[in-house]
């Protein structure tokens, strides 16, 4: 305390800027608990690190939560002198990372008992992890950025590898180790190449030099006087920036990391990666492409053609790989890639409507896929892995309602009208039809039509599961299924979300549109 | 060459940075994307994965030439600042991926990437 205030008198930080990380910092204090927790207790009730972790996760909402109501007329804040932006779409993501660590961590506590890898430190890993993911949300610097990409990141390849003893998952962990320390590093080159444009690692900076560059009086290339010229080194540095923000989100060519990882992971790390950390990647995105590059929109060095060309792509090759597929963490992981396409195209129309979907999609995915990877977890136990989509067979004659659920999460992935999928997508796809018809170019509707197309493609892929749980000729294995009440209550609450969001989404558009709405002004502003 | 990387007092922003004669930015940034170049060729080659390690190693710091570079030239600190955490999450990224390679080589005996088959397509 004497610390804080002696740096409160020297003005280099002030106790509001910690007021604005407060969530944050009670996920770390909670996280470095949970570390001391494994040491001192015994192993049997190394449970009560889960509870303590639920429970530090409950305070850390709340604290979010009174952030947003003292402050919800003064946003954006910026604290730590710029480092960090404290606005509606920080917020919203912060909020979408913190109902992800929940079920993620309610949905661990079984798998770790099967795998008699029960340790407190998994726990203080998503916390973590956690963490970075929030940071990631209201970074506005590279620097910051960077760190808590980096935090996310270290703190996922741990966790891929958590259980250390089978083979599977040091092979994940080896692959997305050294393909994610790659793109990190390709993403670090684009973030150099962004700072020797403007001089400043502050994206607001950025763009105002990015914008500078681009006026037509200064010259063809847009010369520094050093004789660097400028605009090719805008284009390098976002090729690179995009490159490596495309490997984060597994999004085609970037995305052969993904299902090696996906499926060799502990399946709640799979769980959690497929949601949290790929949302936190397309916060990173978002934030990047447009309040530093944003004024590119237009222009001829555009970055919508690349995306949307990668997102036609990702699309494709994510559902037509996940239509073979007979690991069903594998095709889930197909899957993901399929849907990172999908929330690409919110950025391609780059308008409300789209920056709606996305946060919506993203919202919706969170809760339907660890509710999917949460009945998977339900089918393990000791000898049986319960990972092949053969595994389910019989799942409606032996427990309904499990079946039930799975079926509607999977047409929920879908997008069947009445689930949130649905709404998800439409607001996505909406977003383009709308740019389409601005900007007058026809590219934007050939887009939608391709990703509707293949929207119809990926059911036959989601309905396989529904076939094989229904009318499976075979009962697996007829020993009842042992749920916890931690996954028991984490299924019901995923299954009410998407429910809800599907049936009655009008609270969740309004929130989405009052939040999310000045970052759009904010895009739109440098055209 | 010592005075480029040495020399940045607050004093002196706004003065033309110091230059050795003829050697100007682009020589700096020309030789960072050629080690960076380099790196990415050779993570994409090697076949161990120490070895690849280390490309991705040589990447990092092909950036932090980048950063420094630049920063001499605009005659700001942030960017010497970015090199030192850079330095650190790599030092961090080295402690984590080495721990995942003693686990690998303990299970299997083997740091040929090609031997890690098991997880196909």
């Amino acid at each position: 305390m004497f610390l804080l205030l002696q740096a409160n008198t020297t003005e280099l930080y002030s106790l509001r800027d910690l007021m604005l990380i407060a969530p944050e910092l009670i996920l770390t204090v909670c996280g470095c608990v949970a570390l001391v927790m494994e040491v001192v207790l015994p192993y049997r009730k190394s449970k009560w690190t889960a509870y303590f972790a639920l429970v530090s996760i409950g305070l850390a909402a709340a604290s979010l939560a009174s952030l947003y109501f003292a402050n919800r007329d003064l946003f954006p804040l910026d604290g730590f002198y710029g480092m960090l932006r404290i606005d509606g779409f920080a917020i919203l993501f912060k909020a979408i990372f913190l109902i992800g660590a929940a079920l993620t961590v309610a949905v661990s506590m079984r798998y770790l008992d099967v795998e008699g890898e029960q340790h407190g430190e998994y726990y203080a890993l998503v916390l973590f992890a956690t963490v970075g993911m929030m940071f990631l949300a209201c970074g506005f610097d590279l620097i910051s950025l960077y760190i808590s990409l980096e935090l996310m990141a270290l703190t996922f390849y741990v966790l891929v590898a958590f259980t250390k003893r089978e083979k599977r998952s040091n092979e994940a962990a080896m692959k997305y180790f050294l393909l994610g320390a790659f793109s990190s590093g390709i993403l670090l080159y684009g973030m150099s190449l962004l700072y020797g444009v403007a001089g400043s690692t502050n994206l607001g900076e950025i763009g105002r030099s990015i914008g500078v560059a681009l006026q037509p009086s200064v010259n063809e290339l847009g010369m520094m006087t050093s004789g660097i010229p400028l605009r090719p080194l805008i284009l390098l540095g976002v090729i690179a920036l995009s490159a490596g923000l495309f490997f984060k989100i597994s999004a085609v060519p970037f995305h052969m990391w993904a299902p090696d990882a996906y499926e060799g992971a502990p399946t709640p790390v799979t769980a959690f990666l497929s949601t949290g950390s790929k949302a936190a990647s397309f916060a990173l995105y978002l934030r990047i492409f447009t309040e530093a590059l944003g004024g590119l929109r237009g222009t001829a060095l555009d970055w919508a053609p690349l995306v949307a060309i990668v997102a036609a792509i990702t699309i494709l090759v994510g559902n037509w790989a996940a239509v073979t597929q007979e690991n069903s963490k594998r095709l889930l992981a197909y899957s993901s890639i399929s849907n990172a396409g999908y929330v690409l195209l919110g950025l391609v129309a780059g308008n409300s409507y789209g920056y709606i979907g996305i946060v919506i999609y993203l919202l919706v995915y969170t809760l339907m896929n660890i509710g999917a990877f949460g009945i998977i977890i339900s089918l393990r136990r000791r000898g049986i892995i319960g990972d092949n989509v053969n595994d389910m067979a019989g799942l409606a004659q032996k427990a309904p309602g499990m079946a039930a659920m799975m079926a509607i999460f999977m047409l929920s992935l879908g997008g069947l009208p009445a689930t949130g999928g649905f709404i998800g997508k439409y607001f996505l796809f909406g977003g383009l039809l709308q740019r389409g018809r601005l900007e007058e170019k026809s590219w934007y509707y050939w887009l939608a039509a391709w990703a509707i197309i293949n929207t119809v493609v990926s059911f036959y892929y989601y309905v396989r599961f529904i076939k094989v749980m229904y009318l499976g000729e075979r009962v697996a294995d007829d020993r009842p299924l042992a749920l916890s009440p931690a996954l028991r209550a984490a299924l019901v609450v995923s299954l009410i979300g998407v429910i809800i969001i599907g049936i009655y989404p009008q609270p969740f558009i309004d929130l989405a549109q009052k939040l999310i709405t000045p970052l759009t002004a904010g895009a739109l502003a440098f055209r | 060459m010592t005075e480029l990387a040495i020399n940045f007092p607050f004093a002196l922003q706004g003065a033309p940075a110091p230059q050795v004669q003829g050697i100007d930015l682009s020589w700096y940034l020309a030789l960072s994307a050629v080690l960076f170049t380099i790196g990415v060729v050779g993570v994409i080659i090697k076949r161990n994965v120490i070895s690849m390690f280390m490309c991705i190693e040589l990447m990092l710091n092909a950036v932090n030439l980048t950063f420094v570079a630049f920063a001499s030239y605009f005659r700001d600190v942030t960017g010497q600042l970015f090199v030192f955490i850079v330095m650190t999450v790599a030092a961090a990224e080295a402690a984590v991926g080495l721990g995942i390679i003693i686990a690998i080589f303990r299970n299997r005996e083997s740091l040929d990437v090609d031997d890690a088959n098991i997880l196909k397509l």
